[in-house]
């Protein structure tokens, strides 16, 4: 039971990060979901909002950890040029490698079928939209700080930060999903 | 501008004062531009060869790529608009739903920017 310093990254990018995300998301929807009329009284309002500014500002920092370590850390070793510029490095591999084939390498080489549009679809898409989710999820955390319990008179603000706050959660799936699939086909080794 | 405020009983036991807009309408505005900012600099990622020189010169040596330059000016658009909105609209009441509907067209915008049959179909030659 050993992890290398690189998988560990991508557990922590990935896999704890991303659960502590998904957690907030679920209990965020919740609380939001709630501040409706006639539904909490005044104590049970002020206990409602105590957790959901937690919550909500829990998620956008996971969602900046979470991008900032992806960037910063994990995204070198996966596009790293190893294999020369015919691939050749890749030729052979089963899997990717630290030294001479990196996951972009092995993507692009489609040594073990078609998997160009992994790399061409799936990461290109994940590693620009995943930023959408710190963004979006600051700016939720921002208006229920903000208004906190005056979002509950205000049916149609509350639905706005909503739709944000899933827009956020949605951004995270999208490189979440495509994350997870690719550490699949090409893990970080 | 709050058009669409109820009258609810347990916020008036509360004793709540109203709070304006402005900063409401300056977060969501700010997270559109961001969004904008980040599609629209991968779109130019890929159209030119200069911008993408230039935002790779962003990663600091640590093998990020354009990708480095791209999201650091994303986050810097974003954060610097968010001040100066939060400044200009500090204590002012906006139209907040007019402000979220420009903010969901740039993100909507960004959003497109990011996705990878558009942008690269911005590839230079």
């Amino acid at each position: 039971m050993e992890l290398s310093d690189r998988e560990a990254w991508t557990v922590i990018h990935g896999l704890l990060a991303g659960t502590l995300f998904l957690l907030a998301f679920a209990g965020g929807l919740a609380g939001l979901w709630s501040l409706r009329p006639g539904f909490l009284s005044p104590a049970a309002i002020r206990e409602r909002m105590r957790r959901l500014y937690v919550g909500v500002w829990v998620m956008a920092a996971v969602a900046w950890i979470t991008v900032v370590s992806g960037t910063w850390i994990v995204y070198p070793w996966y596009r790293a040029s190893l294999a020369g510029d015919d691939l050749s490095g890749c030729v052979g591999a089963q899997l990717p490698s630290a030294t001479t084939c990196s996951p972009r390498d092995f993507l692009l080489s489609n040594v073990s079928g078609r998997t160009s549009s992994w790399h061409e679809f799936g990461m290109e898409w994940k590693e620009h939209i995943g930023w959408a989710a710190p963004i979006l999820a600051t700016a939720v955390a921002f208006l229920v700080t903000y208004y906190g319990p005056r979002l509950i008179p205000r049916t149609w603000l509350r639905v706005v930060t909503i739709v944000m706050f899933v827009a956020a959660f949605a951004a995270a799936v999208v490189g979440g999903a495509f994350g997870a699939f690719l550490n699949k086909v090409a893990p970080i080794v | 501008m709050q058009q669409d405020r109820e009258t609810v009983p347990e916020i008036a036991e509360l004793g709540l004062a109203e709070r304006p807009d402005g900063p409401g309408a300056a977060a969501m505005l700010a997270a559109g531009i961001g969004l904008f900012a980040l599609g629209l600099l991968t779109v130019l990622n890929e159209a030119s060869t200069t911008m993408h020189d230039w935002l790779e010169s962003w990663d600091l040596d640590r093998g990020v790529g354009p990708l480095a330059g791209k999201t650091t000016l994303a986050v810097i658009v974003w954060a610097v608009s968010w001040i100066v909105l939060a400044i200009a609209w500090r204590g002012k009441d906006v139209d907040l739903k007019r402000w979220f509907w420009v903010a969901l067209f740039l993100g909507i915008l960004g959003g497109l920017g990011t996705f990878p049959p558009i942008f690269l179909s911005f590839e230079a030659g």
